[in-house]
């Protein structure tokens, strides 16, 4: 092969999603056989980088992306995955993209089966050709051989443990004769310590045998072990570049989450002195069953009146505490407020007793979308507080006081700075901004004491932010309600918080003071006193 | 030009379509020889007849529960509440009064265990749903001959005992509450006061339910039983009171339409009365989510006009009597329509 140049060379790579930029002048090459690490913070862009490579449909769909990829010197514009596909391009999902009911032969040679001739042919067209069996299952063998694991092809896939699955699905990449660069997206995040060694390995064997890989993961060690190169997304942009020999994990994670000074949320310097320290909320053993967010054991104390934070990578366990004590999922341990114990999986109890929480996903928890705004912001006051109740017969009857809920909401719309038409538009119709803005005016409407926020400026562009976060702090100077804001941003903690807590596998890994430096939160997050401790133990 | 344009995108193009269709057809009445008093008399009367059974959907819609198939369930607690009043012999209102609070413990109990079910079998509820209604029909047909009803009027003359299938009220409760306040306009206008006192009655109590705390939770059940469950709303309970009232709604509007009817019909009468219902409803501009008190009622006048006057008005057109058959087209063909149209029809 004579290749001029870099495999692959992404040149000025941007993009804009509705307005947000999500990618900024990303420019990098690829050797034949380089491991590429990359790295960054949750919608720091790994993931729209790779979708641009990919050609996804949701590339196009928003309008396409700004500067140019070239392979082998090449310019390439895929219309689909199938181009890049073609290309010699693999992707392997976080998701397993796997057919459960079949083998791991079937599996990797899907759609490019070996095939016999038959006689049907003649009539139905190339369609109708007999399976292979034998041939499909000896390239399986090749392929899981080039791999070097121990994963026997005539397993179902439904069988398997996670970490063969994984194999799997990059033996079906290999199998593909013309992939050259192979994308691994937090292939190890899934596996236990050993499988995930034996993955590195095989990707030491792959790129020896020329094929580049771009590898994304959060565990830095790994990262460290085995790429040739590393680079630091953060916030669209290419912070860093970088070899393994040259850098440390330390230095990494500071590049990952540190921000330029002048950012957009920057610490009130006249900041309250809170020698406080009374616990209003003390949480115990706590687990959470919630799907893609389990708790394993929290213990938490939360003083009266500050602003705490629950920091940490996404899937990590940081948004089932608010839902767990909440009692909208599955939970366990002991929770108590005001040294009142609150009764776990019943979310009523939580709220009589002065809790109120916004949570992560709006549109499916939050908000009441076919209906309008002052109903989403009353709603949980009158169900649970008996307020905009308005008495006939003697208490008899009692009926929804609507002069009170428009006022009410028409205060809040003034406060908050909702755009709308007026408070009997349909939510659904509103900003994601401004729908973040409704949950919010639905908690503060029950006059909490203790407010829990989950990823409040969670798709809402800048200006929002600034002012939902300025009412958070507002909100907690003026009524002295205890905020617990749990937010995969880190500055954002930083700039409103007192202290934060970083949530790693379901535990807390540590509390810090906002104040501390950002590597020691970097650290925390990405568990490296944990794992590093684990693999001395293996080693 | 844009004020109409305004109504029509308010109340919505297949409501006007169907609007102008029923004027035309009143319009073409007199030069068939179709009397054109007679047929709004008419048109009235099955409005009246019909409108607490399509009122009963509401709550369940609102609740998040679908369209209530299971409809003939409360019919059936109708028509235990008819026949044990008759039984007793009371005439008037005192039986019809008799015949409904009768009907509404029994009503409320099989709503509670239909109410349990649905609760099973979240977001297939109206499939299973039409099943229970069938099945509860099919039950009665053994039950109306099992039970042991003594009154000369009601069981089979050859064999002394069950039920017949047909049963005239006459001389019990007949027109009781129709009655109340009526008046006659010449030989053939007959307007039913009583019985629009009654439906109106019976919408003002949904209307103020629907705004109580229960009420307000009920929709917010419906809208998003997530956000309801956060703000700390007994999901399953509300979904239970919903399918009770519904059932409650179902009991009595049957009462309602026997007395005007003049018959009690029994044994396989209830098995489609759940259709013409949601047809109706549907028709007034309702989706599977959300219906009003005002879809109710243009929805039943709309969908009963349009089937009392399309089969007398076409049979007079063609000279044959076709009346039955046409009304079968008619009221499936509006039925088909409206499920088409299960999303809300805004535009």
């Amino acid at each position: 092969m004579a290749s001029l140049g870099p495999l692959l060379k992404m040149e000025g790579i941007g993009k804009t999603y509705f307005g947000n930029r999500v990618l900024k002048n990303v420019n990098f090459t690829l050797e034949k056989g380089e491991i590429l690490g990359l790295v960054g913070e949750n919608g720091a862009g790994k993931s729209t980088l790779m979708n641009i490579l990919f050609g996804m449909q949701v590339i196009h769909e928003t309008g396409g992306y700004e500067g140019r990829v070239l392979i082998n010197n090449r310019e390439i514009h895929f219309e689909n995955p199938m181009n890049a596909l073609e290309a010699g391009i693999g992707m392997v999902h976080q998701e397993f993209s796997l057919i459960p009911g079949f083998s791991a032969a079937e599996n990797i040679v899907l759609n490019r089966e070996s095939t016999r001739y038959n006689i049907l042919v003649e009539s139905f067209g190339e369609r109708l050709k007999t399976l292979d069996r034998f041939k499909m299952k000896e390239r399986a063998q090749a392929a899981i051989e080039k791999l070097n694991v121990q994963l026997n092809e005539e397993t179902l896939v439904t069988e398997m443990p996670v970490g063969h699955k994984q194999f799997t699905e990059i033996a079906r990449e290999i199998d593909k004769e013309q992939t050259q660069i192979l994308v691994l997206d937090e292939p190890t995040a899934v596996l236990t310590e050993s499988e995930a060694d034996i993955l590195l390995e095989s990707m030491k064997r792959l790129s020896l045998l020329g094929i580049a890989i771009i590898f994304i993961s959060h565990r830095l060690q790994e990262i460290m072990e085995i790429c040739d190169k590393i680079i630091v997304l953060r916030d669209g942009e290419v912070v860093e570049e970088t070899v393994p020999a040259q850098t440390s994990i330390k230095d990494i994670a500071s590049h990952m989450v540190g921000r330029n000074i002048d950012s957009a949320f920057t610490r009130d310097s006249e900041n309250l002195d809170r020698s406080s320290t009374k616990p209003i909320l003390k949480v115990k053993n706590l687990w959470v069953d919630m799907p893609g967010e389990t708790v394993r054991n929290v213990s938490l104390e939360i003083y009266r009146g500050e602003v705490f934070g629950i920091g940490g990578l996404a899937g990590q366990g940081k948004l089932g505490i608010a839902n767990g004590i909440m009692g909208m999922f599955a939970s366990g341990g002991t929770v108590s407020f005001e040294n009142e114990e609150i009764i776990l999986n019943d979310p009523r109890s939580a709220l009589s007793k002065g809790l109120s929480a916004v949570f992560e996903d709006r549109r499916g928890v939050g908000l009441l979308l076919e209906e309008p705004i002052s109903w989403n912001v009353t709603f949980t006051a009158l169900q649970m507080q008996n307020k905009f109740l308005k008495s006939y017969l003697g208490g008899l009857l009692r009926i929804r006081d609507t002069r009170a809920i428009n006022e009410c909401t028409r205060y809040y719309i003034e406060a908050l700075e909702i755009k709308c038409v007026s408070e009997s538009q349909q939510v659904q119709e509103l900003s994601g901004g401004n729908q973040q803005k409704v949950c919010l005016a639905k908690a503060f409407a029950t006059r909490p004491k203790l407010l829990f926020v989950a990823e409040p400026t969670r798709g809402i562009d800048v200006g929002a932010k600034k002012v939902v976060l300025d009412t958070l702090k507002n909100y907690n100077k003026k009524y002295g309600t205890t905020i617990v804001m749990i937010s995969s941003e880190l500055e954002e903690l930083r700039s409103i918080c007192d202290r934060i807590a970083i949530v790693n596998e379901g535990k807390i890994a540590g509390i810090l003071p906002a104040t501390s430096e950002s590597t020691e939160f970097g650290i925390l997050m990405l568990g490296k006193v944990e794992n590093g401790s684990e693999s001395e133990k293996a080693s | 030009m844009n004020r109409i344009l305004n109504f029509i995108e308010k109340a919505g193009w297949p409501r006007v379509i169907i609007g102008i269709f029923l004027l035309s057809l009143f319009i073409v009445a007199p030069f068939v020889r179709v009397r054109i008093d007679t047929s709004i008399s008419d048109t009235l009367v099955r409005f009246g007849m019909n409108g607490v059974m399509v009122l009963a959907l509401v709550p369940m819609i609102q609740a998040g529960c679908g369209l209530n198939f299971g409809l003939p369930l409360g019919i059936i607690a109708g028509l235990i509440g008819a026949v044990t009043s008759i039984e007793l012999g009371v005439t008037g209102l005192l039986g019809i009064l008799i015949a409904i609070s009768i009907a509404i413990p029994v009503a409320i109990v099989v709503g509670f265990v239909y109410g349990v079910l649905l609760n099973k079998v979240k977001g297939g509820e109206m499939m299973i749903a039409t099943y229970v209604g069938f099945s509860s029909v099919a039950f009665m047909c053994i039950m109306w001959l099992m039970l042991p009803y003594k009154s000369p009027n009601m069981v089979w003359g050859y064999a002394g005992a069950g039920l017949r299938t047909t049963i005239s009220v006459e001389g019990y409760w007949e027109k009781a509450i129709s009655n109340v306040g009526s008046f006659q306009i010449g030989n053939y206008f007959y307007c039913p006061t009583g019985m629009f006192i009654f439906f109106a009655v019976m919408c003002l109590f949904m209307w103020f339910f629907m705004r109580t705390k229960t009420g307000t939770a009920m929709t917010t059940v419906g809208s998003n039983p997530e956000y309801a469950r956060s703000a700390g709303v007994d999901v399953d309970r509300m979904r239970i009171v919903s399918v009770i009232l519904s059932t409650v709604l179902g009991a009595i509007g049957i009462i309602m339409y026997e007395q005007s009817f003049g018959f009690i019909q029994l044994y396989m009468g209830p098995f489609y009365m759940a259709f013409p219902a949601v047809a109706a409803i549907l028709i007034g501009g309702a989706s599977v989510h959300k219906a009003s008190i005002l879809n109710v009622v243009i929805g039943t006048f709309l969908f009963q006009g349009i089937l009392t006057m399309t089969p007398s008005v076409i049979n007079s057109l063609i000279e044959t009597d076709m009346s039955e058959v046409i009304r079968i087209i008619v009221s499936n063909g509006m039925i088909l329509y409206a499920l088409t149209r299960v999303v809300k029809v805004k535009s």
